[in-house]
């Protein structure tokens, strides 16, 4: 077979499997809702407000209900030192009070 | 018809057989720009299944959080609150929630540890996380030291599932009697106050008349909850931020690379393919193939190696930055969502200008004289 035929016929198989992606997605998507509705009634008792995406800093685990300055409270100068406070920011609304 | 499909395959083959020559350049260019693809799709995943689940799962957050503030620092709010919180019009429920951390000085990892009125007393629940640091199981018995340094035996009465780390990686559930017990709790406090209400849209007057009544409290909305998990994933968010600039840094330099001039050899390779006797057109569709191969591999490949990095293997490049100092990581097991639109921008913002800045140089190059390309 000629190389241009190969690299096309490369290219219309990658093009089948990134087309198919939005397919598999939906796919996983109505699979996991069977699963997914018991948990989330299980654990919507608990009025959870929060992802836990890290758990080393209680502003990072918890940044909806945390100060914005709840990074530098622990003591008199202390400065942000977590790793993942510099990818979660705090929250940006605007409260009332700090 | 047939006459062009001829001519586009005889010129595309010519172009593998000249990238094939050059191919050390050619495949490392192939790798950098699948990487840059890779880093900027999976990113996209990743951001995008997040977002999804942020949504589903903060659906069932509760309307407002009412916290206490003291000397400018959250304190107990007195559950006392919850009944004159419930008597103002518009309030459906307002339930006292006792939550705290719990520093496990055996390995280091913090615990999120929640009261649930439905646990036995001396029975939790805990999250695969916790499971999988102390090794723990369902019936086994969980230690912990209470605030008075009394040791605490609970037994493990179910494991969260993996599937639900989003929520409850760290998670420990315990009955209202055990926390008390083990932070040393006292009693007539909550750590804040879910408030539920009958219509949304008085939200903010029902947070107005909390804030006004109890002087010292704080109310936090459902959609202030919402807006800082948008915040952490929008595109200035910290994480989303730093991964976009370093990965279309990288592509601009490369892509600026390719439009700022062509090798030497590039050019005598037009000046000997024009003087026996190819036009500029055909340099060009040339050079067009050539751009067209290196960047749609890039993309496809890129973009379907991300969506397994993400989907399949959950992520493990993010996860190692979110995990920082973290003992308890979740795994991030996300639901697939491919967001045709952001993937049709990724297109146009990264094979257009590519092989756009491919054919430029080329075009100046192919329309000057045989002979004064191949003297350059």
């Amino acid at each position: 077979m000629r190389r241009s035929l190969q690299f096309l016929l490369f290219i219309a198989v990658s093009l089948a499997v990134f087309l198919s992606l939005p397919l598999h997605a939906r796919h996983q998507q109505r699979l996991a809702e069977a699963v997914v509705k018991p948990q989330a009634a299980q654990l919507r008792s608990l009025h959870v407000t929060d992802l836990c995406l890290a758990t080393e800093a209680r502003y990072t685990r918890h940044p909806a209900v945390a100060d914005r300055h709840a990074a530098f409270q622990d003591h008199p100068l202390a400065l942000e030192h977590f790793p993942s406070g510099s990818l979660i920011l705090p929250t940006t609304s605007a409260r009332t009070k700090p | 018809m047939n006459r062009v499909i001829e001519r586009h395959l005889n010129i595309l083959e010519f172009t593998l057989a000249s990238l094939l020559r050059r191919k050390g350049r050619n495949f490392s260019l192939l790798a950098m720009y699948l990487l840059v693809i890779f880093m900027l799709a999976s990113l996209l995943f990743f951001v995008t299944a997040l977002k999804r689940e942020a949504a589903i799962i903060l659906s069932d957050a509760p309307d407002m959080i009412v916290q206490q503030l003291v000397a400018g620092r959250q304190d107990l709010v007195p559950v006392a609150y919850a009944g004159e919180i419930a008597r103002i019009r518009g309030v459906t429920a307002v339930t006292p929630r006792l939550w705290g951390y719990y520093y496990d000085a055996f390995n280091g990892a913090n615990y999120t540890i929640i009261a649930d009125d439905a646990a036995e007393p001396d029975r939790v629940s805990i999250g695969s996380g916790v499971a999988r640091v102390r090794n723990l199981a369902v019936g086994d018995l969980l230690p912990l030291i209470s605030y008075d340094k009394v040791p605490v035996m609970l037994e493990i009465g179910t494991v969260f599932p993996s599937a639900s780390d989003l929520i409850a990686a760290d998670l420990i559930t315990v009955s209202p009697v055990g926390f008390h017990h083990l932070f040393n709790f006292p009693a007539g406090q909550a750590t804040d106050l879910a408030v539920t209400v009958r219509n949304p849209k008085e939200l903010s007057t029902i947070a107005s008349k909390i804030a006004s009544q109890f002087p010292g409290s704080r109310p936090v909305l459902k959609s202030e909850i919402l807006r800082t998990y948008q915040s952490v994933f929008n595109w200035r968010g910290g994480m989303t931020l730093l991964l976009l600039t370093s990965a279309l840094l990288s592509f601009i330099i490369f892509a600026w690379d390719k439009a700022t001039g062509l090798s030497a050899e590039e050019r005598k390779e037009i000046g000997i393919l024009k003087s026996i006797g190819w036009e500029t057109s055909d340099v060009l569709l040339l050079k067009f193939w050539e751009g067209a191969v290196i960047s749609l591999t890039a993309f496809l490949l890129g973009t379907v190696l991300a969506y397994g990095h993400v989907f399949f293997l959950s992520a493990p490049l993010f996860a190692q930055a979110l995990k920082g100092w973290s003992v308890i990581y979740p795994r991030f097991q996300l639901l697939p969502v491919v967001d045709v639109s952001q993937l049709t921008i990724l297109f146009f913002l990264t094979v257009v200008p590519y092989t756009t800045a491919t054919i430029l140089p080329c075009w100046r190059a192919a329309t000057i004289d045989p002979d004064a390309a191949m003297r350059y």
